[in-house]
C-alpha cells in the first residue's frame, strides 16, 4: 500500500493528494462553521434559560440517527449536484455534538459563579457571554472535537456524489479493487483526523482561561 | 495525541506488512446447495435483467435468492469466483475483456466464441441474445455542433482539451480509456470519476462539467436530453450481448433451457424499452417491470 | 412513505437485513466491551493504550473499512461478516470509554464495603460494581446503537447494506420517495432501539429513580 501513497505522480495535479487533502479539510472547517453557527447559540440559549432541554436531547437523537448517505443523496435529487448537498450533510450531522457540547458546558458551570455575576449587577446577557460561555469552553471545545472527528471521517462520502475529498481515493479504489489506493485514502482521512484534533487542543490551550484547567492528571470529569 | 499519533503509525505499519491481499483471492467452493443466487451489477438495467433470470426460473420451480445490486464487475466477479453468486446478467464484450485484457475480437460471434473459451473453469455463459448495450462515448447535442463530432475520429483533435466523465473503472478497463488512447490516440485533459451511466454521469453532461461521457446505449436519458452518441470506427467497445453468466455445477438442463428462452425474447428493444419504463415517472420497481415483461413476452 | 407501504414486502426483507446487521454487531461489541473496559479502569497502561487506539479507529471512515474488511480477513465478498467485522469495532471504539469511566465511577467506600462482606472479585464485579456501573454503560450503549443502525447503509456501496440498498437504488433511478423510505426506516428502528434500551435500563437500575 506504501507504493500507492508514497508513489510521486499521486501527489500532483488536479486529481493528486494535496488537491483532495485541502479539499477534505475545506469541507471539514466550512462545515464546522456552519454548524457552529447554528448549534452554538440553540444550545447556549436552552443551557442558560433552562427551557427545552428535551428538545436539544430530542433532536440530537434523530440528527444522530440520520443516515448521512441518504441525505447526501435526497440533497442531490432535489437540488443537483455539487458541494451544496456534501454540506447540508454534514452539517446535520456536526450539530448533535455542537449543541450538546454547549448545553451541557453551560448548565455545568457552577450556580454559584453565575449568581455572583447577576450580584455585581451584569445583565444577562453579559452573564452569558462573559461568565457561562467562557465557563463553559471545555466541554464546548469537547463538542467540536468530536464533531470534527465525525464530519472528517464522513465527509469521505462526499466522493460517491462525484464531489472532491479524500473520499475519492476510497471509492476509485474500490471501483478499482486497487486495495493500496483505498487504504490510502482511509489512512489519510485517519491522518487528517488526528492533525484536526490537535489543531482544536491547540486552540482549546489558547483560548481556555488557565483557571479552568483540570487539576492534577488522571482525574475524572 | 502524541499517543494517537504512534497509534496511526501502528495501524499504517500494521497494514503495510499486510502486503496486497487482493492478489490472494480464496478459492474456497461453496458447500452445494439447490437455490441459485442471482447478483446484479450497479445499475438498473442489470438490477432488471436479473429479476427477469430470477422470476423466471421462480416460476419454474427452482429455488432463488437474489443479492442485487452489488457492485461492478471489479467487485461482483469475485463474487461469482467464490461461490456468493450463481447467475449474473452479463455482456458479451466487456465480460470478455475482463476474463481477457488482450482480447481483439470486435463482432457479435468472435466475442461470444472467445468467451466462452476465456471464462475460468467452472463458469459457463449460456446463449447470447441479441439485445446490445454498450458502453459509448456520448457528447451533447451542442458539444457536438461545436465540434462536428459524428464519431470519436472527429473527437481527437480536441481530446486534450475536454473532461471526460465515466465511472472510476473506466480509467483501467482496456474498454475505456486506455483503448480510446491505444486505438485512436485519444487522451482527455481530466478524467472526473462519475457512476455507471447515472444520475451523475447524465448531470455531468448536462451542466458541462465534463464534455463527453461514458454512457450505455441504451440508456432513456441519451434520448431525453438529446445527447449524441459518437460512432466507434475503431472498435474500442466490442459486440455486447446481453446473456447470463452462471456457475456451470447450477446450470442444470432446466436452468439452461430456461435463460436460453429469455435470450431468445430479448433484443435491443426491449433493453430500450425497460430502460424507458424504469426511469419513467411513476418509478416502477424493477422486480415489476420484470414481471411485466415475463408476461408480455410469453414467459 | 406511500412507498414503504406500496412495496411492503420489499421493505420488510431490508428491514430485517438492517436489523440484523445493527444488533449483531452492538451485541458482540457490547460484550467486548465489558472486559475492555473493566481493564481500562483499572490500569494506566491499559488506558493508555485502548483509548487513543479507539480514537483512531473511530476516525477510519466507515466505508473505507467495509470496503477493506473482506480484503483483510479473507472472506466472501457477499458474507455480512463484512459489515459487522468494522461495526463491532467501532461500537468497542465507543463503548470502552463507556464501561471505562462508568466503572471508575463506582464508588471506592462502596467498593470497600462489599470488599469488607467478603466478595470475592468476580462476585463483586457481577453483583456490585457493574449494576451500579450501568447507567452510564447502557447510555454509551444508546449511543453506539444509534449510529450503528445509522451505519449499517454504508454496506450497501458492496451490495450489503439493509435499507442503504433503497438509497443506491433510489438514487440511481432517480426515485427520492424509494430514498426517503429508508431514511424513515432508519431513523423509526433507531427511536425504537433507543428507546427499549432506555426502558431495559430503567428496569434493570430501579434504585437511579428511588431517591428522586
Amino acid at each position: 500500500m506504501g507504493g500507492w501513497l508514497f508513489d510521486p505522480a499521486h501527489w500532483s495535479g488536479p486529481t493528486g493528494i494535496p488537491v483532495r487533502l485541502l479539499e477534505h479539510l475545506g469541507y471539514t472547517l466550512l462545515t464546522l462553521v456552519i454548524a457552529a453557527v447554528i448549534a452554538v447559540p440553540l444550545g447556549a440559549f436552552v443551557g442558560h434559560t433552562g427551557k427545552g432541554g428535551f428538545v436539544i436531547v430530542g433532536l440530537s437523537n434523530v440528527l444522530r440517527a440520520l443516515p448521512t448517505t441518504a441525505v447526501l443523496i435526497l440533497v442531490v435529487l432535489w437540488a443537483g449536484l455539487g458541494d451544496f448537498p456534501v454540506y447540508v450533510a454534514l452539517v446535520l450531522l456536526a450539530i448533535p455534538p455542537i449543541m450538546a457540547g454547549t448545553y451541557a458546558g453551560i448548565r455545568a458551570v457552577d450556580p454559584v459563579t453565575v449568581d455572583a455575576a447577576r450580584g455585581v449587577g451584569m445583565r444577562e446577557s453579559g452573564v452569558l457571554l462573559n461568565v457561562e460561555i467562557p465557563n463553559a469552553l471545555p466541554l464546548i471545545f469537547g463538542g467540536f472535537r468530536g464533531a470534527a472527528l465525525q464530519v472528517v471521517a464522513t465527509a469521505t462520502i462526499a466522493a460517491y456524489t462525484g464531489a472532491g475529498g479524500l473520499g475519492r481515493f476510497v471509492f476509485d479504489g474500490l471501483a478499482l479493487q486497487e486495495f493500496g489506493q483505498m487504504l490510502a485514502g482511509a489512512v489519510l482521512v485517519a491522518l487528517l483526523a488526528v492533525l484536526v484534533d490537535l489543531g482544536f487542543a491547540g486552540l482549546q490551550r489558547l483560548t481556555v482561561s488557565p483557571g479552568l484547567r483540570p487539576v492534577g492528571t488522571g482525574g475524572k470529569k | 495525541m502524541k499517543r494517537i499519533a504512534t497509534a496511526v503509525a501502528a495501524v499504517m505499519l500494521l497494514s503495510a506488512c499486510g502486503g496486497d491481499p487482493l492478489q490472494g483471492g480464496g478459492n474456497n467452493n461453496p458447500a452445494p446447495t439447490d437455490t441459485i443466487v442471482v447478483g446484479s451489477a450497479n445499475f438498473p438495467e442489470s438490477t432488471v435483467l436479473a429479476e427477469i433470470y430470477a422470476q423466471a426460473l421462480a416460476a419454474k420451480g427452482v429455488k432463488i435468492s437474489k443479492k442485487l445490486n452489488i457492485g461492478n464487475r471489479e467487485l461482483y466477479f469475485k463474487g461469482v469466483q467464490d461461490g456468493s453468486i450463481d447467475l449474473i446478467p452479463e455482456y458479451s464484450g466487456v465480460l470478455l475483456k475482463h476474463v481477457n485484457k488482450e482480447a481483439a475480437e470486435v463482432g457479435s460471434d468472435e466475442v461470444y466464441a472467445a468467451l466462452k473459451k476465456a471464462l475460468p473453469q467452472g463458469l459457463i455463459v449460456l446463449d447470447k441474445s441479441a439485445a446490445e448495450d454498450k458502453d459509448a462515448v456520448v457528447v451533447t447535442k451542442q458539444i457536438a455542433a461545436q465540434y462536428s463530432l459524428k464519431s470519436i475520429d472527429d473527437l481527437v483533435p480536441y481530446c486534450k482539451d475536454l473532461v471526460f466523465g465515466g465511472p472510476p473503472e473506466f480509467q483501467n478497463r482496456p474498454d475505456g480509456l486506455p483503448g480510446l488512447k491505444a486505438k485512436y490516440a485519444c487522451e482527455f485533459k481530466q478524467f472526473k470519476s462519475l457512476d455507471v451511466g447515472g444520475p451523475l454521469t447524465v448531470a455531468g453532461l448536462k451542466d458541462n462539467t465534463v464534455q463527453a461521457a461514458d454512457l450505455f446505449t441504451t440508456d432513456a436519458a441519451i434520448k431525453a436530453n438529446e445527447f449524441v452518441v459518437l460512432e466507434d470506427p475503431k472498435n474500442v467497445f466490442a459486440a455486447q450481448n446481453v446473456l447470463p453468466l452462471v456457475n456451470e455445477k447450477k446450470a442444470s438442463q432446466q436452468v439452461r433451457d430456461t435463460l436460453n428462452a429469455i435470450s431468445k425474447k430479448l433484443d435491443t428493444k426491449t433493453l430500450l424499452d425497460l430502460n424507458q419504463k424504469l426511469s419513467a415517472p411513476d418509478k416502477p420497481e424493477p422486480e415489476k417491470v420484470a414481471k411485466e415483461w415475463l408476461a408480455s413476452a410469453g414467459l | 412513505m406511500t412507498w414503504i407501504f406500496e412495496n411492503w414486502d420489499r421493505f420488510w426483507e431490508v428491514t430485517e437485513v438492517h436489523l440484523r446487521l445493527s444488533v449483531v454487531p452492538v451485541l458482540i461489541g457490547f460484550a467486548l466491551s465489558i472486559p475492555l473496559g473493566w481493564w481500562a479502569s483499572r490500569s494506566q497502561t491499559a488506558r493508555a493504550v485502548l483509548f487513543p487506539l479507539a480514537n483512531v479507529l473511530f476516525t477510519i471512515p466507515s466505508i473505507a473499512l467495509i470496503v477493506i474488511t473482506p480484503v483483510l480477513i479473507g472472506v466472501k465478498i457477499l458474507d455480512e461478516i463484512n459489515v459487522i467485522v468494522p461495526l463491532v469495532i467501532y461500537t468497542v471504539a465507543l463503548m470502552v470509554r463507556s464501561v471505562a469511566d462508568a466503572l471508575s465511577a463506582v464508588p471506592g467506600n462502596v467498593i470497600a464495603a462489599a470488599n469488607a462482606m467478603g466478595y470475592r472479585p468476580l462476585r463483586r464485579f457481577l453483583t456490585v460494581d457493574f449494576p451500579l456501573a450501568l447507567p452510564v454503560t447502557i447510555a454509551g450503549l444508546r449511543v453506539a446503537t444509534v449510529s450503528n443502525i445509522s451505519m449499517v447503509s454504508v454496506g450497501a456501496l458492496v451490495g450489503l447494506g439493509g435499507y442503504g440498498q433503497l438509497f443506491t437504488e433510489g438514487y440511481q433511478t432517480d426515485n427520492s420517495a424509494k430514498v426517503f423510505a429508508g431514511l424513515i426506516g432508519t431513523v423509526v428502528l433507531a427511536a425504537l432501539a433507543d428507546g427499549l434500551l432506555l426502558l431495559i435500563g430503567r428496569l434493570l437500575t430501579p434504585w437511579a429513580r428511588a431517591g428522586r
